[in-house]
């Protein structure tokens, strides 16, 4: 996994509440054996008409946005399905970090696992950058991971919580895997154990 | 004496493999269920780094999103290529892996959900996870069920465990009994209509009290499905003589002496008095109506016999979505949700594709016929229960009454086989999602019950199971 950098930019503003998985990337695009090449889709139904051509007011669609590497998004943003895709559809497109009052809980587990930083901050906090998203390139959002802070156009600095296990796998760029492989030990130690309490399993 | 713990405590304690300062554990997984939707990249990942599955005796797969339901789909023509490669991706890992794995072609396929309690897979007191956030059905046995993302999986695949941190605790009483004609389908919407779907994020919600208790397993089997869509990570019942009698006899339930330890082990899996939990919400069966979705998120549901509500009626950034999802569903504030004329009926997925389902649904239909002009589809959530059905007489029913009687899978409950909605189409459907999109580009989805489906195929609208004659 790539290591996460510190964002600077432009926002794309998605206030609406409850985006879920199906909007992010709809099924039709599932059906993919690969990880990549999934941002061609992101948004599909509500980027694209059906003769492929753009919505024009969809806010990736305008001038301002096309390259915007942070949405700041509604309530519950990534609910419903567990697809891996919509966080796959999300980096592929170029966005590195979402911020929202909320995410589901897969979708939020799953960005981390691919380099996605989701941003938790109180409503009033969101509200800021969410006006701040709507002046497109007039205005500039910054986050660091490092120190856990959004900084709003003026300057203004919102911290943030994320788990300190997550934040050093995404700074670092670490594979979750390798790194409980190294506790196999532990692993076959606590299978053993079971195995003789619970045969049955 | 240690302190008091609620179910998901227990069964949470007895799989952490291990566990580090800052409470980051690896939870060990009992049963690993595969689709070929989320799972064909997890694969790949393992061969690009030399791993193996773990533990291939405790991984099951079945193909179920992509397949299609029709008659003729043992000719691999009758789906689209990129179907095709997806289900001959899962084939050949289950093979490559040695999985346990159930083919298109085998009596025992269908929706996974459906697959792992019929088999005797799921058990109380496990872990399951699947990639797909309805694993939650499997709550259902007072197991540990979650979904979990392709990066997940192929951990799973890899290490038998998941890099996990505790939720919270949120117990949900349904208290006294159901009037007629309300189902455990209708408790699961009211539940969300009440926490809305992000009012479960974070916790794992114990669902208890005596209409819980009151529900067949495959009532609360509907009850866990829906927890994700309240935004939980899993949904848990705790076992009783109920599930031990629906486990005993299946093919992968433990036998003789090991049934008779985990027996004694399951009726340990409870909540014990005074354990604490985070947040509690108390309903009484008795409020709660035969439910139908009016909009786009499955907390947008009402009683059947309520009005379609107003935007104004909200608050937040919820105006402008409610504005959003009326305009998308074609309705308008204020008209009854029982005069809303539909075209389409699914009845299946994974929240209503069993035997119980479908006899609720034959029980409405007998000697009645769907309203002309309607499609209507049942879709059984397993080989088995098709082959039950229509041993039970059921599909004949259905076929009498109009419906198409399809084989398993998961259909249009996500539209990824060619079981979709037409632009502007109406769908009851016993799914679980109504969100844009789902069922089809630009269809419209109300979720209800079997029975409500059912009824509302022979009117054409939706329709109120107790006026219904």
């Amino acid at each position: 996994m790539e290591k996460f950098q510190n964002v600077s930019g432009v926002a794309a503003p998605m206030p609406l509440v409850n985006i879920d998985t199906d909007m992010i990337i709809p099924k039709q695009f599932l059906k993919t054996i690969k990880r990549t090449g999934l941002g061609a889709n992101l948004f599909d139904e509500m980027r694209f008409n059906r003769d492929g051509s753009e919505v024009t007011d969809f806010v990736l669609n305008k001038p301002a946005y096309r390259d915007a590497q942070i949405i700041v998004a509604g309530d519950n943003f990534g609910c419903g399905s567990s697809r891996e895709h919509a966080p796959w559809a999300l980096g592929d497109f170029g966005v590195k970090v979402v911020i929202s009052t909320s995410f589901a809980d897969i979708f939020y587990n799953n960005c981390f696992k691919n380099g996605i930083l989701p941003v938790v901050l109180p409503k009033e906090a969101v509200d800021v950058l969410m006006e701040d998203a709507e002046r497109g390139s007039n205005a500039r959002i910054t986050v660091d991971l490092e120190n856990q802070t959004v900084s709003a156009t003026d300057g203004t600095e919102y911290s943030f919580e994320v788990d300190e296990f997550k934040k050093h796998c995404l700074i670092n760029g670490l594979d979750d895997i390798g790194l409980t492989l190294q506790k196999a030990a532990s692993i076959d130690s606590f299978e053993s154990d079971y195995a003789a309490k619970a045969p049955w399993v | 004496m240690s302190a008091p713990k609620t179910l998901y405590d227990k069964i949470w304690d007895a799989h952490v493999a291990h566990e580090a300062e800052d409470g980051t554990c690896l939870l060990y997984i009992d049963r690993h269920l595969v689709h070929e939707v989320t799972s064909p990249q997890a694969f790949e990942g393992l061969r690009m780094t030399g791993r193996k599955v773990r533990a291939p005796e405790k991984t099951i797969a079945v193909p179920d999103h992509n397949v299609p339901t029709t008659l003729d789909r043992a000719n691999a023509a009758t789906m689209t290529e990129d179907s095709r490669i997806q289900v001959e991706a899962l084939d050949t890992n289950a093979k490559e892996f040695g999985l346990h794995y159930y083919p298109v072609s085998d009596v025992r396929q269908g929706i996974v959900h459906i697959v792992g309690p019929e088999q005797g897979w799921t058990l109380p007191g496990m872990t399951v996870v699947c990639g797909d956030s309805h694993t939650a059905t499997h709550g259902a046995f007072g197991s540990l069920a979650h979904g979990i993302g392709t990066s997940e999986v192929e951990h799973v695949l890899a290490t038998q465990t998941l890099i996990q941190k505790k939720s919270k605790n949120m117990k949900v009483e349904i208290t006294g009994s159901l009037k007629p004609g309300v189902t455990a389908k209708d408790i699961t919407m009211s539940v969300i209509g009440v926490t809305g779907t992000a009012g479960g994020t974070g916790y794992v919600i114990e669902y208890c009290g005596q209409a819980i208790r009151e529900l067949s397993m495959e009532g609360r089997m509907t009850v866990c499905n829906m927890a994700i869509e309240g935004g939980a990570r899993a949904g848990l019942i705790a076992p009783d003589e109920k599930t031990f009698e629906y486990c005993k006899g299946r093919p992968h339930a433990p036998k003789g002496t090991n049934w008779e330890m985990a027996l004694t082990a399951w009726k340990e899996l409870f909540t014990d008095e005074d354990a604490h939990f985070d947040k509690v919400i108390t309903i009484k069966g008795e409020d709660i109506a035969p439910s139908v979705t009016w909009g786009t998120s499955p907390e947008d549901v009402l009683p059947i016999t309520a009005t379609i509500p107003n935007p104004e009626d909200f608050t937040g950034g919820k105006v402008d979505a409610v504005r959003r999802a009326l305009a998308y569903m074609g309705l308008t504030p204020g008209s009854k949700l029982s005069d809303v004329e539909i075209d389409t009926v699914f009845i299946g997925s994974c929240t209503n594709g069993r035997i119980e389902d479908l006899r609720a649904a034959a029980a409405v239909l007998k000697g009645k016929k769907v309203k002309d002009g309607m499609r209507a589809m049942v879709v059984p959530g397993s080989g088995l229960v098709r082959a039950q059905a229509e041993e039970e007489g059921l599909a004949q029913i259905f076929i009498d009454a109009g419906f198409e009687w399809r084989m398993a899978g998961c259909s249009m409950c996500l539209a990824m086989n060619p079981d979709q909605l037409a632009e502007g189409e109406r769908c009851a459907s016993t799914s679980n999602r109504n969100f844009e999109g789902r069922q089809g580009f630009k269809g419209r989805t109300h979720l209800l019950s079997p029975a409500m489906a059912a009824a509302a195929a022979v009117t054409g609208k939706l329709t109120d199971i107790r006026d219904f004659a």
